[in-house]
C-alpha cells in the first residue's frame, strides 16, 4: 500500500515526525515500510511544457520531431514516443537539465534533425512504472498556474514523499490513508479530520469540511434532493448475503474533465494515474477511506433499476480492460434491468463507464462479502482495489461516510447536483459488536499485568470502547473497521500487546517443565548414517522430492513445471543426475548420500500418499585421491558392498514394523541376486539385495545400467544403492563385552581348489560348521585364478583360527580339526586341497 | 672453512651413492665392483676424496678424518648385510633377485636408514604430501539443523515429524486459516488429488504432536516444505524449514520471547540484538517477525554490526488452534515458532544463490566437508 506524507500530515493534524520517523513507527506497530520515496528527487530542472506541432521525422519511421513550448521560446525535440500528440502536455527536460538517473540532457542531433530537450515517461522520472509512452499530464487548463516552463514538481504537487507500507492480510483497515493516519496520530481515530478541499469552492463542499457527522452537500436520506430532482433509477439486491448494503446517488449535470492539480498530486503521489475527474475522486475516496466506489454514466443503465443479482449462464460483460469476460451464477453482477454493468465489487464494465459525454452519473457505494469476492477474483483472474479490499473486508459501517465525502468531491471538481434520495437497499448494521475482556487473562497470556486504565489508554484511540464491568471484566466495543480481526478476547490481547510495543516486554528466561514428547528415533538414525558416511568420503546431497513422469507415483496437480509433476519414489534417479552434473562439469570423482522422503500412492482414494524415509548413495571415480605412491583404483562392487555391509549394522529394526521379530531385527545383511538375477536400473549379475535380518528385502544395491546415464565418454562405472529406512527405528541393543582369550590360539591356513559353480561362503559355512567347538572363524584371504589353477576352477585360500578356553591347544587337537573340514569340504561339495 | 664444508659434503654425497649401489648390486660379484670402487685404496673413490686433505687448514683436518671413518664404517656394514641376505638365498650367483621392483609405499621400512623414492640422503622426505581420503560431510543445510538443534536441546526441546504430504485440514483449517482467507492464498500451495497437498510449512506437525500428546510439549520439528515457487536467487519450490512448539501452563509471551532471544544470543553470540515486531499469522496471536542484528569483528579488528536481519516468525498459539487440537485454552498456553535453516545457513556462508543448495555440485559441498 502507497501512502502520501502528505495525505497523512492532511487527515491527522497533531501528526509528528518526518517521513523516515514514521516509517519505523509503522514497523514497530507491525506494519514494515519497504520504501521511502522523496518524489521531488531529481526532478529540479524538469518543467511543464505543452507540444505545439507533431510531424513526421523525414529519416526514421519510429520518431517525432515536435515543437515544444517549454516556456524559454519553441524548442524542436525528437521523440521516439508514440503517444506523443500536439496540444497535449508533458515534462520536459530541457537542455543542461538532469534525470533522476543521472543521464545529462544535451543539445543533439537526430538522424538528421536538431533536438534540443527530451519529453519525458514516468519511469525516466522515477515516478512509477507506467505504461509506454511519455507521461501524460492532463491539466486543468483553467488553471492559472498551468504555464509552459512552470517547475514539474510544483505544478504536480509533487513535493511530496510516498511511504511503501506492508499491510498484512488481517488488517484491510490499514489498506487506507484514514487508517495508516488512525494507528499514527497522537490523538488517535478521535483527532482524524476530513481534509478541505483545495481552492474547492462549490457550496455543496461547505459542509463537507467540518469532519465526522457532517452532511454536506450530500442530502439526507428522507428528506428532499438538493435539485429537488428524482432519482429516477432503483435499486434492489436479489442476494442479501453477498452484498447486504448498496448506498446509490444520482448526480446529474456534472462536466467530465480533467481533475484538479490537487487531485492529481495526491493520486500521483500513490503512483495511480488520474484519469478524469469522476473517476479520479472516486478512487480518492477509496485511498483515503478504504472504502471501494464506483460511477456508473446513468444514460447506460437501461429499465431504470440496478439489480444486485447472480450473472446467468451465458452473461459476458467487457470490463474496463477491455476484456470479455464470461460470467457464471457463481458471480455477483451489478444490472440493469436486462444485462450486467459491471462485476460486483471486482471491476466495473466499458458500456456504462464515466466518459467525456457523460452527464449523470450513478455513484455507487456498497458492502460485498469477502469470500465469493475472492473466490470471482479468482475465477476471472482479475485482481483490483476495490476487490482487493473487499475480500478482506471493508467497514461496514462507513458507507455513508465514503459515499457523501465522494459525492462533496465529485459536486466540487466536476459540477452537477445530487438528485433524489439516497438509494439505499439491504440494511445498515444494528449493534457493533462488543467483546469481553477478563483483565487477568491479559497477565496469563502476554506475561506482564495490565490494568483497566492501561487498556483503555491503548484500545480508545484506535476507536475502540472500553466498558468496566467489574474489578476483572471489560467489556469493548468494536469499531466497523476493526469488526473483520476483532472478533474474539485474543483478538483485544494481541491488540494491547502491539500498542504497549513488543520491546517493552522482558525477555527473563523462568524454568521449564521437560515435555512429554521423545525425541523421534528416526532423526538419531539419520544422524548415525551421516556421520558413518560423511567419514568414509561422502557428501551429503540434497535434492527438491520432484520427479519427472516415470519416477513416481503420486502426481502434483499444479506443479511448477512439466519435470517436476511426480513425487518420487526412490531417490537414486535424482542422484544420478547429480552425477551426471558433476561429471559434465569435469568433477570426476562423485560420492554423494541423501536422506530424504519418498511417496508411493495409497491403495485408499482420497488418502494421503505413504512417505519412507529412504538412505541412497551413487559413487564414480577412483576408491581415493590419487598419491604419488600409485592410485587405489576405481570403485568397484567390493566397496559398494563393504559400504552396504557397514550401514546394514547401523540400522536397527523397526518398532512401528507391528512385530517383536521387527523390533529386534537389528542389522541388515546383503544378498546377491539368486542365480545373478537383474533388478531394473542395475547391470544383470553385478546387483544385490539387501534384507533386514526378518529377511524382507529392504533395498537394492550395483552397478547402474550405463543405458540410464547421459556421461561423458571417459566415465567409469558408476555404483548405487538405495535402502529403506525403518520408520520408527527400535533401539539397538546394548554391546555385552567379551573377556578377552588368556591362551594364544592356532592359525591353519588352507588352499583350495574350488569348482567354478560354487559360491566362496558356501565354502567358508561348510568349514565353519564342520569345524568343531575349537574353530573361532574362518577367512578368505586369497582368490586365484589362472596360470597354475586347472580350467573350471578358483582357488580360494582360507585361513582357520582355533583356540580353547583357559588352555593352549595341542597339534592333534587341530589336526583332528582339520581333517574333519577337508574331508567335508571335499565329500560334500567336491572341493580339494590345493597340491594335496 | 668453506673448503673444508665442500670436502665433508663430497663425502656424503658419496657415501649415498655407494648406500644406493649397494641396494642395487643384484649379486654378490656386483657387490665386489662396488666395494673396490668406493673403497679402494688406490683407485677408492673416497680414498680420492682424502687425498685432496691438503686443500683444507691444518686445524680442520681431524675432523675430516673422523666423518671419512664414519662413511667407511656406514658402508662397510652395509655391504656387509647385504652379501649376507646374498648368502641366506642361496643365491650364489648373478641372477638373484629379478630388475629392481619400484617401492609402492615409497619407504623402505622404518629402521633401516630410508631409500627408495620417498627418501632423501637416507631419511624420509617429509615434503611429500601424505595419502589422504576424500573430503566428506553433511549438507550445508544440515550443518545449520544440527546446530540450531544443539542449542534447543540444551533448552530441553525434542524432535518431532510429520508427514509431507497432508491434508488442507492439518495444512490449513486446523491451523485457524479458512481455505476462502486470503492468508491460505499467500502461500502458494502445491496440490495433489483427492485435495491432500504437500504441506506449506511445518506446522501441521504442531497439530498432529499436540493430538497426541499431552502438554507439557517442547518439540522442534525440522522438515521439508513445498511451495508454488519457481527457481530464482531467494526462492525454491522445496526448501527446509525448522517449527518450535511450547504448551504448558503458565507459558506466555514473555517466555517465547526469552526462550529466542536466549536461543539467538546462542546462536550468533552475546553481543546479538533481538527485534520483535508485529505481524500477522493466522495460527498464532499475538505473532511477531523476529530480526536480529550480528555484532562482528570484521579484517581490520573493527567491531561492526549487521543490519536488521529478518530470521522468524513466532507468536502465542492461538486459541482455535488449541481447540482444534483438544487441547483446553483456558487451561493451557504455549507459542510457536518457525524459522529457515537454508535462510540462515545463506546468511552465516556468504551462500549468494539458494539453487547451490540443491544443484549438489561436489566443489560446492566439499567447502563444508569434515565440519
Amino acid at each position: 500500500m502507497n501512502i502520501s506524507y502528505r495525505w497523512l500530515q492532511s487527515l491527522a493534524p497533531d501528526l509528528e515526525g518526518t517521513p523516515d520517523a514514521l516509517a519505523e513507527r509503522l514497523t514497530a506497530l507491525g506494519f514494515p515500510v519497504e520504501d521511502i520515496q522523496r518524489l521531488s528527487e531529481g526532478l529540479d530542472g524538469i518543467v511543464v511544457a505543452k507540444v505545439t506541432e507533431v510531424r513526421p521525422h523525414p529519416n526514421a519511421d519510429r520518431l517525432r520531431v515536435c515543437q515544444v513550448d517549454g516556456g524559454a521560446g519553441i524548442v524542436q525535440v525528437v521523440c521516439g514516443a508514440p503517444n506523443v500528440e500536439a496540444g497535449a502536455w508533458y515534462p520536459l527536460a530541457p537542455v543542461g537539465a538532469t534525470l533522476p538517473g543521472g543521464m545529462q540532457i544535451r543539445k543533439a542531433k537526430l538522424r538528421g534533425e536538431v533536438s534540443e530537450g527530451m519529453l519525458c515517461s514516468e519511469i525516466e522520472l522515477g515516478l512509477g512504472r507506467g505504461k509506454d509512452g511519455l507521461m501524460e499530464l492532463r491539466l486543468d487548463p483553467a488553471d492559472p498556474s498551468v504555464q509552459p516552463g512552470a517547475p514539474l514538481v510544483g505544478t504536480l504537487g509533487l513535493d511530496d514523499v510516498r511511504l511503501d507500507v506492508e499491510v498484512t492480510s488481517n488488517r484491510p483497515d490499514l489498506l487506507s490513508h484514514r487508517g495508516i493516519a488512525r494507528e499514527l496520530a497522537k490523538g488517535g481515530d478521535a483527532s482524524l479530520v476530513e481534509p478541505p478541499v483545495p481552492g474547492g469552492a462549490s457550496q455543496a463542499l461547505e459542509g463537507g469540511q467540518a469532519g465526522e457527522g457532517a452532511e454536506g452537500g450530500l442530502p439526507a436520506e428522507a428528506g428532499p434532493a438538493a435539485g429537488g430532482g428524482e432519482p429516477g433509477v432503483a435499486v434492489r439486491i436479489e442476494d442479501l448475503e453477498r452484498c447486504p448494503r448498496y448506498l446509490g446517488l444520482v448526480i446529474r449535470g456534472i462536466r467530465v474533465g480533467p481533475s484538479p492539480a490537487w487531485l492529481q498530486a495526491r493520486l500521483r503521489a500513490v503512483g495511480a494515474r488520474p484519469i478524469n475527474n469522476v473517476v479520479d475522486v472516486t478512487n480518492y475516496v477509496l485511498l483515503e477511506t478504504g472504502q471501494p466506489l464506483h460511477a456508473f454514466d446513468l444514460a447506460r443503465i437501461g429499465g431504470g433499476e440496478i439489480v444486485v443479482r447472480r450473472a446467468r449462464d451465458g452473461e459476458t460483460l467487457r470490463t474496463l480492460d477491455g476484456v470479455e469476460r464470461k460470467l457464471t451464477p457463481d458471480m455477483l453482477a451489478i444490472c440493469d434491468a436486462d444485462t450486467p454493468l459491471a462485476v460486483a465489487g471486482v471491476m466495473g464494465g466499458e458500456a456504462s463507464e464515466v466518459s467525456a459525454g457523460t452527464t449523470d452519473i450513478l455513484l455507487e457505494c456498497a458492502l460485498f462479502a469477502p469470500g465469493p469476492i475472492r473466490a470471482t477474483r479468482k475465477a476471472l483472474g482479475l485482481s483490483t482495489d476495490a476487490s482487493y479490499r473487499f475480500e478482506r473486508g471493508v467497514d461496514p459501517d462507513g458507507l455513508e461516510r465514503a459515499l457523501r465525502r465522494c459525492a462533496d468531491l465529485v459536486v466540487a471538481t466536476a459540477g452537477g447536483t445530487p438528485e433524489g434520495p439516497v438509494l439505499d437497499a439491504g440494511a445498515a448494521r444494528s449493534d457493533r459488536p462488543r467483546v469481553p475482556l477478563r483483565i487477568p487473562r491479559i497477565a496469563r497470556l502476554l506475561g506482564i499485568p495490565f490494568d483497566a486504565d492501561q487498556v483503555r489508554g491503548l484500545l480508545t484511540p484506535l476507536g475502540f470502547g472500553v466498558e468496566q464491568h467489574d474489578a476483572e471484566m471489560l467489556e469493548v466495543e468494536v469499531p466497523g473497521w476493526r469488526s473483520w480481526d476483532v472478533t474474539r478476547e485474543v483478538d483485544l490481547i494481541e491488540e494491547i500487546a502491539r500498542r504497549h510495543g513488543y520491546d517493552r516486554f522482558p525477555d527473563a528466561l523462568a524454568p521449564y517443565r521437560p515435555g512429554t514428547v521423545p525425541d523421534h528415533p528416526l532423526f538419531a538414525l539419520e544422524d548415525g548414517l551421516r556421520s558413518f558416511l560423511s567419514g568414509r568420503g561422502l557428501l551429503e546431497a540434497q535434492t527438491p522430492a520432484f520427479a519427472p513422469r516415470g519416477e513416481g507415483e503420486v502426481a502434483v496437480m499444479n506443479p511448477v513445471s512439466a519435470e517436476e509433476g511426480w513425487l518420487r519414489s526412490a531417490l537414486v534417479p535424482a542422484l544420478l543426475r547429480r552425477v551426471e552434473y558433476n561429471l559434465a562439469r569435469g568433477n570426476r570423482d562423485v560420492r554423494l548420500f541423501e536422506l530424504g522422503t519418498v511417496f508411493r500412492s495409497s491403495a485408499e482414494a482420497g488418502a494421503l500418499p505413504s512417505e519412507r524415509t529412504h538412505l541412497a548413495l551413487v559413487l564414480h571415480g577412483s576408491r581415493a585421491p590419487g598419491h604419488w605412491t600409485g592410485d587405489a583404483g576405481a570403485v568397484d562392487a567390493w566397496e559398494l558392498k563393504g559400504l552396504t555391509e557397514a550401514i546394514g549394522g547401523l540400522v536397527p529394526g523397526d518398532a512401528a514394523g507391528g512385530t517383536a521379530a521387527h523390533a529386534t531385527a537389528n542389522g541388515h545383511a546383503v544378498r546377491p541376486l539368486a542365480g545373478g538375477g537383474s533388478a531394473p536400473g542395475f547391470v544383470a549379475g553385478e546387483v544385490f539385495e539387501v534384507v533386514d535380518a526378518t529377511g524382507a528385502v529392504v533395498g537394492t544395491g550395483g552397478r547402474v545400467d550405463p543405458a540410464r546415464l547421459d556421461l561423458p565418454p571417459w566415465a567409469g562405472a558408476v555404483w548405487g544403492l538405495e535402502i529403506t529406512l525403518p520408520v520408527e527405528p527400535a533401539p539397538r541393543p546394548i554391546p555385552r563385552v567379551r573377556s578377552l582369550p588368556t591362551h594364544p590360539g592356532v592359525e591353519r591356513d588352507l588352499a583350495l581348489l574350488v569348482p567354478d559353480p560354487l559360491p566362496a561362503a558356501k565354502v567358508v559355512a561348510l568349514a565353519r560348521s564342520n569345524g568343531g567347538s575349537l574353530l573361532r572363524g574362518v577367512e578368505i584371504f586369497d582368490v586365484y585364478m589362472g596360470k597354475g589353477v586347472e580350467p573350471g576352477m578358483r582357488s580360494i585360500a582360507i585361513r582357520l583360527r582355533f583356540r580353547a578356553d583357559g588352555r593352549s591347544l595341542t597339534d592333534t587337537e587341530v589336526d583332528g580339526a582339520m581333517e574333519q573340514v577337508t574331508r567335508a569340504l571335499r565329500e560334500e561339495i567336491g572341493v580339494r586341497i590345493r597340491g594335496g | 672453512m668453506s673448503g673444508t664444508q665442500s670436502l665433508i659434503d663430497a663425502l656424503h654425497a658419496l657415501g649415498d651413492e655407494a648406500l644406493s649401489a649397494v641396494s642395487d648390486a643384484s649379486g654378490p660379484g656386483e657387490l665386489e665392483t662396488v666395494r673396490v670402487r668406493y673403497l679402494g685404496r688406490k683407485e677408492g673413490r673416497i680414498s680420492g676424496v682424502l687425498r685432496r686433505v691438503g686443500e683444507i687448514p691444518a686445524e680442520d683436518r681431524p675432523a675430516l678424518g673422523a666423518e671419512a671413518n664414519r662413511v667407511k664404517a656406514a658402508l662397510e656394514e652395509a655391504l656387509d648385510a647385504r652379501a649376507g641376505e646374498f648368502a641366506g638365498t642361496g643365491s650364489g650367483n648373478e641372477a638373484g633377485p629379478a630388475a629392481p621392483v619400484r617401492d609402492r609405499t615409497g619407504s623402505s621400512p622404518a629402521g633401516d636408514g630410508g631409500q627408495g623414492p620417498g627418501t632423501r640422503r637416507g631419511v624420509l622426505d617429509l615434503t611429500l604430501p601424505g595419502r589422504t581420503t576424500f573430503p566428506g560431510g553433511r549438507h550445508p543445510i544440515t550443518l545449520v539443523v544440527d546446530e540450531l538443534w544443539e542449542i534447543f536441546r540444551g533448552m530441553g526441546f525434542t524432535r518431532a515429524r510429520g508427514p509431507e504430504a497432508e491434508t488442507e485440514w492439518y495444512n490449513f483449517e486446523a491451523l485457524n486459516t479458512p481455505l476462502d482467507h486470503p492468508a491460505a492464498d499467500e502461500q502458494d500451495t502445491l496440490y495433489l488429488k483427492g485435495g491432500n497437498l504437500l504441506r506449506s510449512h511445518t506446522s501441521p506437525v504442531q497439530v498432529r504432536v499436540m493430538q497426541d500428546h499431552e502438554p507439557p510439549i517442547r518439540i522442534l520439528a525440522p522438515g521439508m516444505v513445498y511451495r508454488r515457487d519457481t527457481y530464482d536467487p531467494t526462492h525454491a519450490p522445496a526448501f527446509l524449514q525448522l517449527e518450535g512448539l511450547v504448551v504448558d501452563e503458565g507459558i506466555s509471551f514473555v517466555d517465547l520471547k526469552a526462550t529466542l532471544a536466549e536461543f539467538a544470543r546462542r546462536y550468533w553470540g552475546p553481543g546479538t540484538q533481538i527485534r520483535f515486531r508485529p505481524s500477522f499469522f493466522p495460527f498464532t496471536e499475538p505473532s511477531a517477525e523476529v530480526d536480529v542484528k550480528r555484532v562482528y569483528t570484521d579484517e581490520d579488528g573493527v567491531e561492526r554490526e549487521t543490519d536488521w536481519l529478518e530470521i522468524m516468525g513466532a507468536g502465542m498459539v492461538d486459541p482455535a488452534v488449541f481447540e482444534a487440537c483438544g487441547i483446553d485454552p483456558e487451561r493451557y498456553t504455549g507459542f510457536a515458532f518457525g524459522m529457515g535453516p537454508g535462510r540462515i545457513g545463506m546468511l552465516k556462508y556468504g551462500i549468494p544463490d539458494i539453487r547451490a543448495f540443491f544443484e549438489n555440485d561436489v566443489r560446492f559441498l566439499s567447502q563444508f566437508a569434515d565440519r
